[in-house]
């Protein structure tokens, strides 16, 4: 028998762009040093009161809009009550549903396979992050520069139907995320953190009746994108040999937890047993009236995403659809591209670097782009360079590997190198005749008939000129010197 | 000669004039200090090396003051009367208090409480029962105890208290002094240690209006770090008493003043009510206009409860901080759960235990609806109904409790069912953020009683100019209590 999977996710993304955290005046910075970016209301001193980050909130705000959910009229908070060593307060300031978070009801279209799809989002809230912790075998280690940090909450709809479709999605999103400078949306400083639900159903079912649902079970903490693909690919297999086994019926709604070493989820606790989180709103903040004005200033303040982006690099500067897409995967190298060309480079000859030379290079050196020597002004110099015959293509790659290496302008290193092009006819003209003076017989065959010898007359005009001469010119010259003769 | 007895205004005449020094002040404010302490119990900590401060044209400087144990302040110890702040100095002070000291106030000393203002007797503190100057066999009323008795005894001219229920309004009736809490949000809670954050106000316990006007200008302010604040900056509530109240339109209500309403009533309540009545026609001949209103006692008789589930479900959420980890003394216990739970049962008198697991009930999932909310609901009818009534009325005229203050011995913090509501209809000031003020009318059984008056939201100087011209026209301003035993 065969079986359909429902997936549905919860992401939550750090809001890293705000110059401070979401109900304190702490530094909002990945940092360095333990316990730096703290305020006593990070750590729940008695008499501490949040106060909203406004810029916090207009970042969730856009998301929101972004993923095509509706705004609430009034802003609140809310408390989640519950013990935990890295929740100083004893709850966690957030938004449940009733009153409404900062975004409900929304959707996303995402490319999975060269085929769009749409999943649809139950709803967005603003919330913040609790400390970290570090477990030793001695005890543990608190951090509270992660207290308080915002976190946008982004649940979707059971709507994903293969761990590729989860992912695309996630990839999508940690994608507008940067685009929108709302985050740098980086798992590798735990900024990305997705709890993922998993159920099977028989195929034969109607998957748009929840009654034929199967039993939801959700896996907590999965902290990579692979962690997601691998952990959901595991659970669906685990359900699906359950089933088989005739002992799918016994297994309760439950929380499971990713365990990366083993690669395998781990039982934590029975839907029976879930925590009751005491939701209330939180007294401290007042609510907020958030005008239709400020909705319509952020809606107009929305960057230029990916997908956006793309079309343009496609229908306006003719790059083909595959290289589009590596320009736009990472937004700094689409910065680095619009830089490039903003600086009257080609578009077309921008692209061709960038993704053939730059992209690889840079991932053989282990650097991002923002880590390159190379800037776009380098890029647009080199471009025009070669367009303007100034140094050959092929002389070009050694010019860009090196200011790729050390960051000196292409100009420069050309001169240094003495490498550029001899592109004055006259002088050209000058050392075509000293060629023919020095080969009469070479003359001779050609008179009689041999013209290919024309060639080697080249050859002896490159040699002179120690390869400057711009090759096409040096040519042509050749060509007419020799018929005056 | 003492000084101590004086008012501010006297005081401050005395100082500037050079009668009298701050240093003078102080020396006399500690020693009266120590008596108190020994007669009274009322304080947690004596200030004895508290320094002198330059006499400005500020009405507070140079004069000393009490700070209730509850109002965060730096390098001296701060406990909240509770075991499990008993030994914990913050790094940091509570805004009021910052705003007084900007004014030259002095603090002499912090004053005990019921436990973290939770209670009404004056009795939970963790240094123990709280006296009454008048009776040492008597109860303050709480939890303001400490601030009411030193202002009552003379220690200084005034102290500051918190107000979630009727916390500084009570004891002020059973020492025969003044206690005002103005509008919600008039001073910042910044620093104050929470007990219901939607119902806690900071004021002030004084022995005359305008001390109390004097002492709230010092201590409010709008505070970036209390978001429930607003700017007051235009409100100079001492500038603003002049005393006139002709044709001011007052009421109070028919079912908690008519004694017909209580069948069992005994002496001291038959007094108090024929005293307050004696008030209002006190209020007549001032050329106010006094109206008997009737309210539905379901309405009334929800108060009490409403108060109970919504303070107590903050509260349990407030006070989920304390766990012994980042302040407060460490736990036993092998494992991190052990340890919070053995600071917890330690550290917490039973009273607030039954608090928190009430507060836990009234918040879970399927309690909440039914009581939490509800409860909500009620407040809202409540505050509607005080609004309608402010509608036709400057202020609402009240008597404080049933009668002069309660014997320690035997007294029970359960309440009596037929006059609940009489004891605790302050509450609606905290209920709505209603500026509110109880002044001395009067004595019972020998012993002072209390009259409160309740304006709308904002209408501060409306109820202190009531209140001065109430005073002047008796002869209890500036009492300082005189042991009748």
């Amino acid at each position: 028998m065969g079986y359909k999977v429902l997936i549905g996710l919860e992401m939550h993304c750090e809001i890293s762009n705000t110059k401070t955290k979401v109900f304190s005046s702490a530094r909002n910075g990945y940092s360095e040093k333990a316990n730096t970016n703290v305020r006593p209301v990070d750590m729940a001193f008695p008499g501490t009161l949040p106060v909203v980050n406004k810029e916090a909130v207009r970042l969730a705000l856009m998301a929101s809009m972004i993923l095509n959910c509706t705004q609430p009229e009034y802003l609140y908070f809310e408390r989640k009550n519950y013990y935990y060593p890295d929740l100083p307060k004893g709850f966690q300031i957030t938004q449940e549903t009733k009153p409404a978070p900062i975004g409900s009801f929304g959707y996303l279209d995402y490319e999975v396979n060269g085929e769009m799809k749409r999943v649809r989002i139950n709803n967005l809230h603003l919330e913040e992050d609790a400390a970290s912790s570090d477990h030793y075998s001695s005890g543990s280690r608190i951090n509270y520069n992660r207290a308080g940090v915002p976190l946008l909450e982004l649940v979707t709809e059971p709507d994903f139907r293969s761990a590729d479709e989860a992912v695309a999605f996630l990839e999508t999103m940690r994608s507008i995320y940067q685009y929108a400078d709302i985050s740098e949306a980086d798992s590798k400083k735990g900024q990305v953190r997705c709890d993922v639900n998993v159920s099977i159903m028989e195929d034969n079912l109607d998957e748009e009746d929840p009654k034929n649902w199967g039993t939801k079970i959700e896996i907590k903490n999965v902290n990579s994108f692979g962690g997601v693909r691998d952990a959901i690919n595991y659970e669906i297999q685990r359900q699906i040999d359950l089933k088989e086994d005739g002992k799918y019926d016994e297994m309760p709604q439950q929380t499971r937890r990713w365990d990366e070493d083993s690669g395998t989820t781990i039982y934590m606790r029975s839907k029976v047993d879930a925590i009751d989180y005491k939701y209330f709103v939180e007294p401290n903040i007042p609510k907020f009236k958030i005008s239709k004005e400020w909705l319509s200033d952020i809606r107009k303040s929305i960057p230029r995403l990916a997908h956006e982006r793309k079309e343009e690099y496609m229908n306006k500067y003719e790059v083909s659809e595959y290289d589009a897409n590596i320009l736009v995967k990472e937004k700094a190298v689409a910065e680095f591209f619009e830089k490039t060309i903003s600086l009257g480079a080609n578009p077309k000859s921008a692209s061709n670097w960038i993704t053939t030379n730059l992209l690889g290079q840079l991932n053989k050196l282990e650097l991002t782009i923002d880590e390159a020597k190379l800037t776009p002004e380098h890029l647009a110099e080199l471009i025009k360079m070669v367009e303007d015959k100034e140094i050959s293509s092929q002389q070009a790659k050694g010019v860009f590997t090196e200011s790729l290496e050390t960051g000196k302008s292409p100009h420069d290193i050309a001169s240094e190198k003495g490498l550029k092009q001899i592109t004055d006819e006259g002088e050209i003209v000058k050392v075509a005749n000293e060629v023919l003076d020095e080969h009469p017989d070479v003359i001779e065959q050609y008179k009689n008939g041999k013209t290919n010898m024309v060639n080697y007359l080249v050859g002896q005009v490159m040699k002179k000129t120690g390869g400057k001469a711009n090759p096409s010119l040096a040519r042509d010259v050749m060509a007419k010197e020799i018929e005056k003769r | 000669m003492s000084y101590m007895d004086k008012t501010i205004e006297d005081l401050h005449e005395a100082l500037v004039k050079g009668e009298v020094t701050s240093k003078e002040l102080i020396k006399e404010s500690l020693e009266k200090s120590h008596k108190v302490q020994d007669e009274c119990n009322a304080f947690v900590t004596i200030m004895d090396d508290a320094k002198d401060v330059p006499v400005t044209d500020e009405l507070l400087s140079g004069i000393p003051y009490g700070i209730k144990d509850n109002y965060s302040t730096k390098g001296i110890l701060s406990t909240g009367s509770s075991n499990t702040l008993k030994d914990y100095v913050p790094f940091f002070t509570a805004t009021a208090i910052e705003n007084l000291s900007k004014k030259g106030a002095v603090p002499v000393n912090k004053t005990v409480l019921d436990e973290f203002g939770m209670g009404g007797t004056g009795t939970t503190g963790h240094t123990g029962v709280v006296t009454n100057p008048w009776d040492h066999t008597r109860m303050c009323a709480g939890s303001s105890a400490g601030s009411a008795a030193a202002v009552a005894a003379g220690v200084y001219p005034y102290a500051t208290g918190s107000d979630t229920g009727d916390s500084i309004r009570k004891p002020a009736a059973y020492c025969g002094i003044v206690g005002y809490k103005p509008t919600y949000g008039m001073i910042s809670r910044y620093g104050l240690f929470p007990f219901a954050s939607s119902l806690d106000h900071c004021g002030a316990l004084t022995r005359s209006v305008k001390d109390a006007a004097i002492v709230v200008d010092g201590m409010k302010g709008i505070d970036k770090y209390d978001m429930t604040s607003w700017d007051s900056s235009n409100i100079h509530l001492y500038d603003s008493i002049d005393g006139k109240v002709k044709e001011k339109r007052l009421c109070y209500i028919k079912e908690l003043c008519d004694i017909n309403m209580y069948p069992n009533a005994d002496d001291e309540l038959k007094a108090h009510l024929e005293n307050f009545m004696r008030t209002i026609e006190k209020c007549r001949e001032l050329g106010m206009e006094v109206t008997e209103e009737s309210v539905d006692s379901t309405l009334l008789n929800a108060i009490p409860s409403t108060y109970v589930v919504i303070s107590c479900a903050e509260a349990t959420s407030n006070m989920s901080n304390l766990t012994g980890f980042i302040f407060g003394p460490r736990a036993d216990g092998d494992k991190w759960e052990k340890k919070k739970k053995n600071y917890r049962t330690k550290g917490f008198s039973p009273l607030i235990k039954r608090r928190f697991v009430i507060g836990s009930y009234v918040l879970q999932s399927q309690n909440k609806d039914r009581y939490f909310h509800n409860a909500q609901r009620v407040r809202r009818l409540i505050v509607d109904k005080w609004k309608e009534l402010f509608k036709k009325y400057d202020a609402v005229i009240l008597p404080v409790g049933t009668g002069p203050a309660k014997k320690l011995e035997g007294s029970k913090d359960a309440l009596d069912k037929n006059t609940a509501v009489l004891e605790d209809h302050l509450q609606i000031g905290n209920f709505g953020g209603f500026p509110s003020i109880t002044i001395p009318n009067g004595f019972v059984s020998n012993l002072p009683v209390g009259v409160n008056i309740t304006g709308n939201c904002f209408d501060d100087i409306n109820v202190l100019n009531i209140a001065y011209a109430l005073e002047s026209s008796m002869e209890y301003k500036n009492q300082i209590a005189r042991e009748v035993k």
